[in-house]
């Protein structure tokens, strides 16, 4: 998204936006004082277009488009750096997770090829019950439209024994794919209402 | 009983939300009540006539005002029901204020509980009795725990106003932190220059008695009457003797003894006087280091000490001071960073605290004042400080700034300029916090004639790149990532209670918050007392504090000492535990559970034993009402008859 460097504050503030990011990560918001520690940590800052910092300065502002828009939720690689030293102790990395979630759900993705390694890979493991990166990697390079993307490192790996030609058998690979229809059921109920609750002890995995 | 009430509006903060006419009139209903008003402001001049008035034209024999907290204005109504010729104790106060007209908005509700606080305090005068204090001497001496600059303050004032102090310090010498410092923000006068005075006419001072490398075993008594055991530590070292040549410091053989006094920077003999300067400058052995006070052969400073000074066998000594009034002036300690297992928790020897470059900056420190790095002794080009290590930081569980460090940090970047000028300094902070006098215009000073370039946003982590150290943070006004490699990184560690405080605490009977700083009677009118009277404040044992402020409190504390020992007697608080021999069946109950030693046997003729409560040491809690059986002890002014009356009002 272009950077913005006028910000209307009282007509693009949306507190329903704060209040549900801090629901959806279960996060006081306010707690974060801009020291920049979670900045200063994150490997990623270089290619953030607003660094984790200024993200959490975004939601405390209520700056909802902005932030679901922005990149940097998507190229967030979930490390925790930022939850390890934040002095506040927010939790940054849930921060972050949530507003992927909620930037999936206002259809606002501005990385789609990342959305798009996401689902591949819980599809992967839904499948085989672990990721079968032999499969995965062509599949997302299609979806992402750049199919012979890493191609030439195929041969080495295989080699090397990193990939292989056929999936690992899980024992009970269809218990975990169960896993996925048991999230689905119960956190995604008739109202489209996340409900975090645990799996059903029954589930035997 | 002729009883009259007064109901106050305190303006519109209790009639905003309480109909205080309606209570008036309601009050006229209950038993005894004669007279009820409702007025304005009853604490004020016209309002305390008005109470005057009444109590002769109606001839009152107690009164009931219902206002605000009884701390705030109940001495000021007792006052005045005893100018008009009343018992003070013929008095009670119902707080419609804090407990009822600022805690909710429904007004019928209000004016109901209102009534309910007032009828039982009218239920309650109902059993008062007058009371008498009776007067007792005042022992005129001052014990000051700390010789830091605020008990070195508070003990030189009081001193000059003619009294005996007596000033325990644990360490063997005072001067506390300050001692260790080398210039002080925002004038760069040198630390040991302006303190050196007052040490000096600590020891110089007749009135003044010095227990260094001595520490408070226990305190008993009250107010006007303290009694303090005091425990000297064994030093090893006669100090009457001792003339402080330091002869044995060049002759002893442990040279491996980690030197305190320079924060481990370099290291000091097991017989040891930290610095120059030192008072009392009397040598003290480090009993974990001597050679020969662990076994081995040594006694090499025995045979040097040209006195003969030294004494092996020395034990613990306890000694006995009276005094009348207490003055904590116990300090603070630094923060441990090695929690931050992101600055290498300690493991570099090239990330330092403040405290250590305080050390390193100061010609008597372990590098004669010349900069350098305690790795390899090399000069630091670029020095990078950190401000915020151990304040502000609720995950290492120290949300509050420690309020000095900004200043220390631009003092030391100055400083670091003056001794190296080809260096550059980096100072990574969040806020600067500089509201004393000069000091913004001094940090200004840091960046805009000595070239500190400050950096807004903490550090992330810090690691070893070869020889240098990596500092990696943010600049969130860029927003940006930032880098720099550092010769010598300085941690501004924060300020944190002292070690031991709340033990001291406990022995004194004085409130601690829950960082371990001493409790103020009120955070602004009391600021240098304590709920226990006669033990006051002074420095940074009650919060963190820079040098001006510490000093200032000193000397608050010296003035509300003065003006309690300025009269020869004091009264005593009538609303102590009185025993009714007749019920008392001598079950020794009340003398078990007695937390201040106040109840004692008495006998009477034929052997007979009941219990007594010494009036002076009681403090009035009622543990002892509570648990007697029979009831023979009775709190006055708290009586079960005087609790009971008001609980059946309530419960009616």
């Amino acid at each position: 998204m272009e950077r913005t460097n006028t910000l209307s504050i009282r007509q693009s503030r949306d507190t329903d936006f704060i209040r549900e990011v801090e629901e959806a990560s279960g996060q006081d918001v306010s707690k974060c004082y801009q020291c920049g520690n979670c900045m200063g940590s994150c490997a990623y800052t270089f290619a953030y277009d607003y660094p984790v910092t200024q993200i959490m300065r975004l939601v405390q502002l209520g700056q909802k488009d902005i932030v679901l828009g922005s990149s940097a939720i998507w190229l967030c690689a979930n490390c925790q750096a930022c939850t390890t030293r934040c002095p506040n102790d927010i939790d940054v990395a849930r921060v972050m997770e949530a507003l992927r979630i909620m930037s999936r759900k206002s259809d606002t993705v501005s990385l789609p090829d990342i959305q798009a390694f996401y689902d591949e890979f819980l599809r992967s493991v839904k499948t085989f019950g672990r990721v079968f990166e032999t499969g995965l990697l062509p599949i997302y390079n299609l979806r992402a439209k750049k199919p012979f993307t890493d191609f030439d490192l195929a041969p080495r790996l295989l080699m090397k024994g990193k990939l292989t030609f056929f999936p690992a058998l899980v024992k009970k690979r269809k218990k975990i794919a169960e896993i996925f229809e048991v999230v689905k059921r119960d956190r995604f109920s008739k109202d489209g209402k996340a409900r975090p609750e645990p799996l059903s002890s029954k589930t035997d995995i | 009983m002729r009883i009259g009430v007064f109901v106050c509006n305190c303006g519109t903060n209790i009639a905003g939300t309480v109909d205080t006419a309606k209570v008036a009139s309601e009050a006229l209903t209950f038993a005894d009540v004669v007279y009820a008003t409702n007025y304005m402001y009853t604490c004020s001049e016209p309002g305390q006539q008005e109470i005057q008035r009444a109590i002769g034209e109606h001839g009152l024999q107690g009164v009931v005002v219902a206002a605000c907290s009884p701390r705030m204005h109940e001495p000021t109504f007792r006052r005045a029901v005893e100018k008009a010729g009343l018992n003070k104790y013929m008095f009670e106060m119902a707080n419609i204020r804090e407990h009822v007209s600022w805690i909710g908005n429904d007004k019928a509700a209000n004016t109901a509980k209102a009534a309910d606080l007032v009828r039982m305090a009218v239920a309650k005068l109902r059993f008062n009795q007058p009371l008498f204090s009776s007067k007792m001497p005042v022992n005129k001496r001052l014990l000051v725990i700390g010789g830091g600059v605020a008990g070195i303050q508070a003990a030189l004032d009081c001193a000059d106003g003619g009294m005996d102090v007596v000033m325990v310090e644990r360490k063997q010498y005072i001067g506390g932190k300050m001692a260790q410092l080398d210039k002080t923000f925002p004038t760069i006068d040198c630390s040991s220059c302006i303190l050196g005075p007052k040490m000096v006419d600590v020891s110089q001072k007749e009135n003044i008695t010095l227990y260094a490398s001595s520490e408070i075993e226990s305190i008993s008594g009250y107010i006007g009457n303290f009694t303090v055991d005091i425990r000297k530590k064994a030093t090893y070292v006669n100090w009457d003797a001792c003339t402080g040549c330091g002869a044995c410091m060049e002759k002893c053989p442990a040279k491996n003894t980690p030197d305190v006094f320079n924060e481990n920077l370099g290291s000091a003999r097991a017989i040891n006087i930290p610095f120059p300067q030192a008072i009392p400058k009397k040598a003290v052995i480090d009993a974990r280091h001597c050679r020969q006070l662990n076994g081995k052969k040594c006694g090499v400073c025995a045979k040097i000490c040209p006195v003969k000074a030294i004494d092996f066998e020395m034990k613990d000594t306890i000694v006995t001071e009276k005094v009348g009034a207490i003055i904590a002036a116990t300090g603070y300690d630094l923060f441990d960073h090695s929690v931050y297992g992101e600055y290498g928790a300690g493991r570099y020897p090239d990330v330092i605290t403040g405290i250590q470059y305080e050390r390193i900056l100061s010609a008597s420190g372990p590098y004669g004042g010349h900069i350098q790095r305690p790795s390899d002794g090399k000069e630091p080009k670029n020095i990078v400080f950190l401000a915020c290590v151990g304040s502000r930081d609720a995950s290492v569980g120290r949300p509050y700034c420690s309020g000095v460090c900004c200043m220390y940090i631009a003092k030391q970047a100055i400083l670091t300029k003056d001794h190296l000028p080809e260096s550059n300094s980096y100072v990574f902070y969040m806020d600067i916090r500089a509201p004393g006098k000069n000091y913004d215009e001094f940090v200004r000073r840091a960046q805009e004639e000595y070239g500190v370039q400050y950096i807004r946003g903490r550090v992330a982590k810090i690691y070893p790149r070869g020889d240098r150290m990596v500092v990696q943070g943010a600049d969130t006004l860029l927003g940006v990532q930032v880098e720099v490699e550092a010769d010598l990184v300085v941690l501004a560690t924060g300020i944190e209670s002292s070690a031991g405080a709340g033990e001291l605490a406990e022995k004194l009977r004085i409130s601690y918050d829950q960082y371990g700083f001493y409790m103020e009677s009120h955070p602004k009118l009391r600021p240098v007392e304590t709920n226990t009277a006669g033990v006051y404040l002074a420095g940074a044992c009650q919060g963190p504090k820079d040098i001006p402020s510490s000093v200032a409190q000193g000397s608050a504390a010296a003035s509300k000492v003065q003006s309690l020992f300025a009269h020869d007697t004091i009264e005593t608080n009538p609303q102590v535990a009185l025993v009714n021999e007749r019920n008392c069946i001598a079950c020794g109950k009340c003398i078990q559970v007695c937390p201040f030693g106040a109840i004692q046997w008495k006998e009477l003729r034929g052997g007979i034993k009941k219990a007594e409560v010494l009036p002076t040491v009681c403090q009035g809690c009622g543990v002892c009402n509570a648990t007697c059986p029979p009831k023979a002890v009775q709190l006055q002014h708290a009586t079960d008859n005087q609790l009971l009356a008001e609980v059946n009002e309530l419960c009616a």
